[in-house]
């Protein structure tokens, strides 16, 4: 579904990412697991077109269907592609209310009655949501922000959304339900670019993984068969 | 945040109505400086939401409002002098033949055959006025989008030189553009159409068209850019489309703003527009509350009305027998202090991010 082929992003002088490649295949969920620096989060930003890179990014929206290189498209168009991520930090609006802030995930859409369905499936997904639909977005919790960053994403009806450290932050119980979630989203046919540090919990849900270190991938494998590799052990999931 | 689908608009009718009365009581009881104050009032609450449009709710550090004022000040105010009142005035160069001619109230009174009927001829130069006001507003717009072009991919506070330097330029030009605007000599005896109900027809309109443009999905997408606009990109907001049309928006009320001001000030020249007058606006907009319709109402009201009453301070006053001598000057004095403390004790202004609302008139009203 998308291919990334040799990129590179700059920030200054600093070489930020040099030469990634990586491919995601469609209804899959591939991650992307690093420490800080590693170029995670730039790599996602260079496929929403919000940094400046070099390099291929091929993205093909059907099955069999023409391909786009969406790299160096305006990241409106991208987002109307089909690619929508929901980015580091969560990002969300505090001065606006949860369903404000849910009914501009769906900005590029027209249909009212799509999105209001989306709107009730969203809050069905995440039940807290929808008892705080009036609660302005900054008096949320970290865990129901996550929540929202991750239903802001959906409301777009994306056919790739890449989640950028959606357990940031958050404490182990709802690691685990955010991380069912992103299981439940993917199990409906939705493909999932995850990025995380937590690299047990990424690994564990996810099919395919490439391990990033300092702007390279270091290692890439089935997520299973990275979880039991000693190397990745000693240097991610502590010994 | 609930609305009630009945009781807000007949509540939002009934105090226009209100609104309406006390104006025709003020028309008819009121003194000539008085009815001038209550005209400033609506004035510069016209300023203050266009500022806020800009500055408050889409976050743009905007300081070229004067240029857009004078902009709507001179165009108005070319549209509906008589051609014999621009002869006259134009004395270091005559005006443009084809600008002399153009008068609204005028034309639009020989169209409809005022000559023999006074209350049609009246009805002719009140249009004319209106639309003279709507151009001047318009082309205050056309600037502002100009402008708005180049500058707005800057941010922050390089905006704000950006557009005070493009407030200056709009200045210069007017001054040297002798032939279109009698340049510094600046003109006098413009007729003077803004009344009560025109200023207050158009803050009624203002205020409804910016309520609305805040609560549709525009609204929330001008808060979204202007919070976070990494947040808005990945939502797929063109943010420069959005900052553009807000500034271009702010823009045209600043112009009808200055057409209505020039009107009731019945003279206007280059030296009027100078920062000094973007600073004015800012004052209310920042002491009301930046991103709070309520409060650049409750800002432009309170500053306007006060510089007015702390005029007692500049004449000679007699407290507990003694007498002072009247300062001059002494009224900004005070309203710096009380800026200070505005600025120290409550920096977000009077009214933070909150607005009005009908639902909490109501619940003050009832027991818990």
């Amino acid at each position: 579904m998308l291919e990334i082929r040799d990129l590179h992003i700059y920030y200054g002088g600093i070489h930020a990412v040099k030469g990634i490649s990586l491919s995601i295949p469609r209804g899959r969920i591939v991650t992307m697991v690093g420490a800080n620096g590693a170029g995670k989060s730039s790599t996602v930003r260079a496929i929403s077109g919000i940094v400046k890179a070099q390099g291929e990014i091929i993205y093909t929206r059907e099955e069999n269907g023409p391909s786009v290189n969406v790299l160096g498209l305006p990241s409106e168009d991208i987002v109307r592609l089909g690619i929508v991520q929901s980015p580091e930090g969560r990002r969300i609006l505090p001065q606006l209310t949860v369903e404000e802030n849910l009914r501009l995930g769906a900005y590029i859409r027209n249909d009212k009655e799509g999105v209001a369905s989306d709107l009730d499936w969203v809050y069905s997904l995440f039940p807290r949501l929808r008892e705080r639909a009036w609660q302005n977005g900054g008096t949320l919790s970290g865990g129901e922000q996550q929540m929202l960053a991750v239903g802001r994403a959906l409301m777009s009806r994306p056919d790739l959304l890449m989640l950028d450290e959606p357990s940031l932050g958050l404490a182990p119980i709802l690691v685990g339900e955010i991380f069912e979630i992103i299981r439940h989203i993917n199990g409906l046919g939705k493909t999932v670019l995850l990025i995380e540090q937590n690299a047990f919990a990424a690994l564990s849900i996810a099919h395919y993984a490439y391990i990033l270190e300092t702007g390279t991938v270091a290692l890439e494998g089935q997520g299973m068969d990275l979880l039991h590799n000693p190397q990745v052990k000693e240097a991610y999931l502590g010994g | 945040m609930k609305s009630h689908p009945l009781r807000d608009p007949v509540c939002n009718l009934a105090s226009i109505i209100l609104l309406f009365v006390l104006l025709y009581i003020a028309e008819e009881y009121l003194d000539l400086y008085n009815k001038r104050i209550l005209n400033l009032v609506a004035i510069n609450t016209i300023l203050a939401l266009s500022l806020n449009l800009i500055y408050g709710f889409t976050g743009m550090f905007s300081l070229g409002h004067a240029g857009f004022m004078a902009v709507g000040a001179y165009v108005c105010t070319l549209l509906i002098l008589t051609p014999g009142q621009k002869k006259s005035m134009w004395m270091l160069e005559p005006i443009q033949p084809w600008l002399e001619q153009l008068s609204f109230p005028l034309q639009l009174s020989n169209l409809f055959g005022g000559a023999n009927n006074p209350a049609l001829h009246e009805f002719a130069v009140q249009l004319g006025f209106f639309g003279a006001v709507l151009l001047g507003g318009l082309a205050a717009a056309i600037f502002g989008l100009f402008i708005a072009l180049p500058v707005l991919r800057l941010g922050g506070d390089y905006l704000g030189i950006a557009t005070l330097g493009f407030a200056e330029i709009i200045r210069v030009l007017i001054t040297n553009l002798t032939p279109i605007t009698n340049g510094a000599l600046g003109i006098k005896g413009i007729p003077n159409h803004a009344t009560l109900w025109w200023n207050f027809g158009w803050l009624v309109f203002t205020l409804y068209f910016i309520i609305a443009l805040m609560r549709s999905n525009v609204g929330n997408v001008f808060k979204a850019v202007r919070d976070d606009e990494i947040a808005a990109k990945t939502m797929g907001v063109n943010s420069f489309f959005y900052r553009v049309l807000a500034f271009t928006i702010g823009a045209f009320f600043a112009g009808v703003g200055g057409a209505l001001m020039a009107a009731l000030l019945s003279t206007i020249d280059p030296k009027m527009y100078v920062m000094m007058l973007t600073f004015n606006v800012l004052m209310m907009v920042v002491a009301g509350g930046l991103g709070s319709i309520t409060g650049s109402i409750i800002g432009s009201i309170v500053i306007t009305v006060m510089l007015e009453w702390l005029r007692i301070v500049e004449s000679p006053l007699n407290i507990f027998g003694f007498t002072l001598n009247g300062i001059p000057g002494m009224r900004m004095v005070i309203f710096s202090v009380l800026l200070l403390l505005i600025i120290l004790f409550r920096r977000e202004g009077l009214m933070g991010t909150r607005e009005f609302s009908w639902d909490f008139v109501f619940r003050t009203g009832r027991k818990p």
